[in-house]
């Protein structure tokens, strides 16, 4: 029974980098936690953009003989896609299992009442959120490649925007759910912000296409512009906005869905 | 720790939610190796207190200095040192019950291995050892308690928070809970739990506080407190179905002490086969009579007129 006894207990080993970055300990349980569930997930986050890409790309695809300013159809909505189960799952891993976190299997009590902060707890959480989000992004794009719709080396920085679009949206839907008590609001952000979002943000038509007003929101959500950046890197054209205006407003939703989120776990831990 | 040996120090501890006062100004000292109590029914502020030793609720006013540091400002340091096992169960039912305790040690910086030893040992002090691979959602009720003390050694902390450690369990699985947690008390962990059982009180706490209504109304070991608050033997009798109330008068005068319950009276008194017999002496039937030594029960119900489990 040596860990009862006092006698050799010394001061606690600390280990190097999870000692250093508290969070990495949360982002380690969630793997643990995901490593009984991620089996069943693979072969769906490949059906699915697989299903899609052959049911829009070609199916629709054939009515749109034209393709959308030049390109195919095919290789239009493919990037749109992508950044679209960006969005997809940064939500979906940001609403019901933080809610459950807090109010079903109250993990996030358990972790508070040791040394991590509020903002461990979150970061961990957040980072395992981007672990997923970039997993599923990457499945949809091998299957873009086989189907050759990426056109340029620039395809290889999808990676990184899908994180950023993940970031932009995980931060403040973290908050969201972190404020609501049931889970009826989460279906609510899916039927009023995710499924319009994904309808008319670029993924598939242009947003010029829309009347003023909705371009407007259209411009205004995080999605559309994932959707710019993530098609100008795999069709290797310009984007509509400047890549350092995308950039910027993509952080500045981090930012803020941080900064909002961070106060929202302080609010529920610290009371 | 502070030279004489106090882990916490309460000076006018309050807690408020609102406009409400949970913890209205307590003064608590614990000192390193001893296990101490707050016994006190729902609502009197024993959980409220927990936290704020648990570094997880900031007191809205007095002082609080916990291994001699201010839960304001190193809440992590303090939180590093301390097991927490709360109220309600907060383990991962998911996860096995082996990854509950090597994902929480993690959560204090431990490495891998030291982890996965820790855990063996604990499980084995648990008694869980044969359940270490299974999920934890089917365990029962006490099985999960076992496992959320044995997270809270994870640490090996200088201070064991637990609240109501062995409330919602069958009396089996409870003498196992306290025998588990005497042996830790013989161990010289030092430990802090609250309670609305005078039974369990009594077994594990060195000294306790007595709260109700936010505020300690008396403190002491389980022995002085009985002894001051309450005399050496208790008689309990039922009267049947006439109701208490039209046998109280005719006690007058035997022992010290007279309590009228709903369903029974209970005469405070130093030699209990002396009263039964005054009793009998003076033409009363009760249905029943019972001597018992006194209890921690009779001294809160001194103390607050009330029982303490409703
Ligand atoms: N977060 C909270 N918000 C408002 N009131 C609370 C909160 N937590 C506890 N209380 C109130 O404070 C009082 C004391 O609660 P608690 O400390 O849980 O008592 P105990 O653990 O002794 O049963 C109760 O009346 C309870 O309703
Ligand atoms: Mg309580």
């Amino acid at each position: 029974m040596s860990v009862l006894e006092k006698a050799d207990s010394g001061v606690a080993p600390r280990a190097g980098l999870v000692g250093r970055v508290p969070a990495l300990a949360v982002l380690e349980y969630q793997l643990v936690a995901y490593r009984r569930t991620w089996r069943a997930g693979v072969f769906s986050s490949f059906l699915l953009p697989l299903l899609t890409m052959v049911g829009f790309g070609i199916g629709v695809g054939a009515y749109v003989e034209s393709g959308v300013g030049g390109v195919s159809y095919l290789d239009f909505i493919v990037p749109g896609l992508i950044a679209s189960t960006a969005l997809q799952v940064a939500v979906g891993e940001s609403t019901w299992p933080v809610l459950g976190s807090f109010e079903w299997i109250k993990v996030y009590f358990a972790q508070a009442a040791s040394p991590l902060r509020a903002g461990d707890i979150l970061g961990g959480h957040v980072a395992f959120v981007l672990f997923r989000v970039l997993t599923s992004s990457l499945a949809f794009l091998l299957v873009a490649a086989l189907f050759g719709a990426l056109h340029s080396p620039w395809a290889l920085t999808t990676p990184l925007l899908v994180l950023l679009i993940g970031l932009a949206v995980a931060t403040p839907v973290f908050a969201y759910s972190a404020s609501v008590r049931s889970d009826s609001y989460l279906s609510l952000l899916f039927r009023f912000a995710v499924i319009p979002m994904s309808l008319f943000a670029g993924v598939f038509f242009p947003v010029e296409s829309l009347p003023t007003a909705l371009r407007w929101l259209a411009y205004a959500s995080p999605l559309w512009h994932g959707v710019d950046l993530c098609r100008a890197a795999t069709l290797g054209v310009a984007p509509d906005w400047s890549v350092p205006g995308h950039l910027l407003y993509l952080g500045a939703w981090a930012a803020g869905g941080w900064l909002l989120a961070r106060a929202c776990f302080r609010r529920r831990l610290v009371v | 720790m502070s030279k004489d040996g106090v882990l916490i120090r309460a000076r006018g501890l309050v807690k408020r939610f609102g406009d409400f006062v949970a913890v209205d100004g307590i003064d608590v000292e614990v000192r390193a190796g001893e296990a101490f109590g707050f016994l006190g029914p729902n609502g009197a502020g024993k959980s409220s207190t927990m936290r704020m030793i648990g570094c997880v609720s900031p007191p809205s006013g007095g002082e609080l200095q916990i291994l001699g540091m201010d839960p304001r400002r190193d809440g992590p340091a303090i939180r590093a040192r301390l097991g927490v096992c709360p109220q309600l169960d907060n383990l991962d039912p998911e996860l096995t019950v082996r990854e509950n305790l090597t994902t929480y040690a993690r959560y204090f910086g431990i490495p891998r291995r030291t982890a996965r030893e820790r855990a063996t040992e604990l499980l084995e002090f648990v008694q869980l050892a044969e359940r270490a691979n299974s999920k934890v959602e089917p365990l029962s009720g006490g099985m999960k308690r076992r496992l959320t003390i044995a997270r809270a050694l994870v640490n090996e902390p200088d201070i064991v928070l637990l609240d109501e450690p062995t409330t919602g369990l069958d009396p089996q699985a409870r003498h196992l809970v306290w025998e588990r947690l005497f042996r830790l008390k013989q161990q010289g962990v030092t430990l802090v739990l609250t309670t609305h059982y005078m039974d369990e009180a009594e077994q594990l706490c060195d000294r306790l506080v007595v709260m109700d209504g936010g505020r300690i109304v008396a403190e002491g070991s389980p022995r002085e407190l009985i002894e001051r608050y309450s005399t050496r033997e208790v008689v309990e009798l039922r009267f049947g179905a006439e109701g208490q109330e039209t046998f109280a008068g005719k006690l007058a005068g035997i022992g010290e002490r007279t309590e009228v319950l709903p369903d029974r009276i209970l005469l405070y008194v130093a030699d209990g086969d002396a009263a039964v017999a005054e009793v009998h002496a003076r033409a009363l039937a009760p249905a029943s009579v019972l001597v018992r030594r006194s209890s921690l029960e009779d001294v809160f119900l001194h103390l607050t007129g009330r029982t303490l489990v409703d």
